[in-house]
C-alpha cells in the first residue's frame, strides 16, 4: 500500500521489526524504542490505574500493568474489625459491583458460623434481586462504555442515564445508591416497597428500548466494527493459562459460570443459558456482554415473578457485638458482571476475621493477560482492550 | 473428590484433611510436596483452574499458612492445598511456572507478608505500596492503627466514636454493659 505521507511504498525489508518475540531486545538507548505512561487515569470505565508502554513507533513491545492508586489496605482493616463491621469496608473493594462483596462476606460467616441453613427463603431471592440488579447496573455503565474507547461518547451518556434508574430502584430498596449494605449475615435488611415491582418493570421497558438503540449505535457501526474485530484475542487455550473468567472465557468459546456451574441462591430455579462466542476478540466481548445485558433484565422479570409474595427476610443471629465463630476456613464464589468473584474468609474463633482474601477476576486479567495481550497492538487500542477485559483496580488493590 | 483426596493422601501424606462443602476440600501438605502435588493435581486431575494464591499469618505458631486453591472444571469442584513456612525464614519454592497468573500472587506476597519465592518474575518489585519501608504491612505485627496515627496529621477538631461503643448504644440501647464485655472492649 502507498504510504500517503511518503507518496511511496517503502521497501518492508528495510524498516525495523515490529514482530516482538522472546529474542527481542529492547535496548532504549538505540533510540529505536520509547517509553510512555498511560495514566494513572481513569479510560473509560475502568478505574485508576497505569500502564508503562515500552513502543517502536505505534507499536506496543512491552507493557506493565501499575497499580496502587487506590489501595486503602481494607483486607487488612477488616482483621481488626468485628464480623458486622468489616461490611461497609468490604463492599467498597468493587465500587462496579458493591453487593457482590455484601453477599461473600455475608454467606461466609454464616457458612463458617452454622448458619448457612438459617437464612429465609424470602430472602435469598431478596439478595438474588440485588445481585442482579447489580449486574445491571454494571453492564448498563460497562457495554457503552466499551463504545466509547472508539470515541462513541452517546452511548455512554444513555448508559449512565439508565444506570441513574436502576440506581434510583437500589435506593428506595436499601436507601444507597452505590453502597447499598443491604445483604447481611442472615438475610437482608429489608423488605420490598410497595410498588417496586411495578416501578422496576417500567424502568426494565425503558432499558429493553436502550438495548435496541446501543445495539445500533455500536454494532452497526462500521468504526467500532473496523476496530474491535480481530483485536486483542482471546482464545481457548489461554483460559486456564491466565485464570480468564467470566464473559472474557465465555467470548471465546469456553462456557463457564458461577451460576450454573455451581449454583448458589435459587440460580438453578431461573430459566437461562449464558450467551457465547467463539471469535475472543474485542467485538464478541462486548457482544457477549450486549447479550447478557437483554439476559439480565430477563432474569430480574423471572425473580419478580417468581419469588414469593411476602416472608421473613432475616433469620435470627447471635447479638452482632458478641459473635464469636470457631476456627475455620472457607471459599465462597459468584458470577459477577466480570466473571467469578469469589473471598477466602479464615475464622480463628475470635470476634474478629483471622484474615479475608478477595479474588476478583481483574487480578488476573488487568496484570498477567492485559500485560501479554498488548504485546504487538496499536497504542491507539490500549484502552479498549483494557475496558475490554473489564478490569477493574479496586479489586486489585483491596 | 473422596478418591482424589485419598490418590493424593497416599502419594504426599496429607494432614488437616477438612470437607467443607461436598465440593470443597482443604488439606495441608509438607512444604517439599507442595508444588509437585500441585503440578500433579493440574496435569493428572483435572484442577486446571488456579483460583487463588493466598497467606495466612499465625503469628502466635510462628508460621506462615500459604494457600494453593484448585479448581477442577469438571467436577466443580476446589481443593485447597495449605502448606506451613517458617514465619523467621519465609521462603517458599515458586510456582511461575505453572500459571501465568502467579507470578503476580508471588509478587503481592513478597511485598505483603515478606515471604521469598527466589526465581518468580519481578518478585521484588512493588505491587500496591510504592516506597514502603515498614514491616510488610499484611503481617499480623503491622499495627494499622499506630502507623495511621504515627503518619498522618492529627486534625484537632475531630470528634471520633468508638465503633463497638456507638453501635451497642444504637443497636441494644436497653442492653446492660456486662463486666466481660467492658473488659473484651478493653
Amino acid at each position: 500500500m502507498i504510504n500517503k505521507f511518503l507518496g511511496f511504498k517503502p521497501d518492508e525489508k528495510l524498516l525495523p521489526s515490529q514482530t516482538v518475540t522472546t529474542d527481542t531486545v529492547i535496548d532504549l538507548s538505540s533510540h529505536k524504542y520509547q517509553k510512555i505512561w498511560l495514566g494513572p487515569n481513569h479510560p473509560g470505565v475502568t478505574g485508576n490505574m497505569s500502564v508503562e508502554l515500552t513502543v517502536q513507533g505505534n507499536t506496543i513491545m512491552k507493557a506493565k500493568t501499575h497499580v496502587g492508586y487506590l489501595h486503602r489496605g481494607f483486607e487488612k482493616l477488616i482483621e481488626r474489625r468485628l464480623f458486622v463491621q468489616g461490611f461497609p469496608t468490604s463492599i467498597r473493594m468493587c465500587v462496579a459491583e458493591p453487593d457482590t462483596n455484601e453477599y461473600l462476606i455475608a454467606r461466609s460467616t454464616e457458612e463458617l458460623s452454622g448458619y448457612a441453613d438459617a437464612v429465609p427463603e424470602y430472602a435469598n431471592w431478596l439478595r438474588m434481586l440485588s445481585l442482579e440488579m447489580a449486574r445491571l447496573q454494571g453492564l448498563l455503565r460497562g457495554v457503552p462504555g466499551q463504545g466509547g474507547t472508539f470515541a462513541l461518547g452517546i452511548g455512554v451518556q444513555w448508559g449512565v442515564y439508565l444506570r441513574d434508574l436502576i440506581l434510583d430502584r437500589f435506593e428506595e430498596l436499601t436507601g444507597a445508591r452505590v453502597y447499598h449494605m443491604y445483604i447481611i449475615p442472615g438475610g437482608v435488611r429489608g423488605n420490598l416497597p410497595e410498588g417496586f415491582k411495578k416501578r422496576m418493570e417500567e424502568n426494565l421497558v425503558e432499558i429493553d428500548e436502550f438495548i435496541i438503540r446501543i445495539k445500533k449505535l455500536m454494532f452497526h457501526n462500521s468504526v467500532f466494527k473496523t476496530r474491535a474485530v480481530g483485536l486483542g484475542i482471546i482464545t481457548p487455550d489461554m483460559v486456564d493459562k491466565y485464570g480468564i473468567v467470566g464473559t472474557n472465557a465465555r467470548a471465546c468459546g469456553v462456557k463457564r459460570d458461577v451460576r450454573k456451574d455451581n449454583p448458589y441462591l435459587y440460580y438453578d430455579k431461573l430459566d437461562f443459558d449464558p450467551p457465547t462466542a467463539t471469535e475472543g476478540d474485542v467485538y464478541a466481548r462486548t457482544w457477549v456482554r450486549w447479550q447478557e445485558l437483554i439476559q439480565t433484565v430477563d432474569l430480574i422479570r423471572q425473580i419478580m415473578d417468581k419469588m414469593p409474595e411476602t416472608g421473613d427476610i432475616r433469620a435470627k443471629m447471635p447479638n452482632v457485638l458478641n459473635w464469636k465463630i470457631a476456627k475455620g476456613e472457607t471459599y465462597v464464589r459468584l458470577e459477577s458482571g466480570r466473571g467469578e468473584y469469589g473471598m477466602y474468609y479464615v475464622t480463628d474463633g475470635s470476634d474478629k476475621p483471622r484474615r479475608i482474601n478477595l479474588r476478583g477476576p481483574s487480578y488476573n486479567h488487568a496484570i498477567a493477560l492485559f500485560e501479554d495481550m498488548l504485546v504487538g497492538a496499536d497504542v491507539a487500542d490500549v484502552h479498549a482492550i483494557m475496558v475490554s477485559v473489564q478490569s477493574c483496580p479496586p479489586e486489585i488493590e483491596r | 473428590m473422596k478418591t482424589i483426596i485419598e490418590k493424593l493422601n497416599s502419594k504426599y501424606n496429607l494432614q488437616e484433611i477438612v470437607y467443607q462443602r461436598d465440593n470443597l476440600v482443604f488439606a495441608a501438605i509438607n512444604k517439599e510436596n507442595a508444588i509437585d502435588a500441585v503440578t500433579y493435581l493440574r496435569d493428572y486431575e483435572g484442577f486446571s483452574h488456579f483460583v487463588l494464591m493466598s497467606c495466612v499469618d499465625w503469628i502466635e505458631d510462628g508460621k506462615f499458612q500459604l494457600l494453593y486453591l484448585l479448581n477442577n472444571p469438571t467436577l466443580k469442584s476446589d481443593l485447597g492445598l495449605k502448606v506451613y513456612i517458617d514465619r523467621n525464614n519465609p521462603e517458599m519454592v515458586s510456582a511461575h511456572h505453572l500459571w501465568k497468573q502467579i507470578w503476580t500472587y508471588q509478587r503481592e506476597l513478597k511485598e505483603a507478608f515478606g515471604i521469598n519465592f527466589p526465581g518468580s518474575p519481578r518478585v521484588d518489585e512493588n505491587f500496591v505500596v510504592e516506597g514502603w519501608t515498614d514491616i510488610p504491612h499484611m503481617r499480623r505485627d503491622f499495627d494499622t492503627h499506630e502507623y495511621a496515627q504515627k503518619t498522618y496529621f492529627p486534625r484537632g477538631d475531630r470528634k471520633t466514636n468508638d465503633p463497638a461503643e456507638y453501635m451497642r448504644k444504637k443497636l441494644y440501647p436497653n442492653q446492660p454493659i456486662t463486666a466481660k464485655q467492658r473488659k473484651d472492649d478493653k
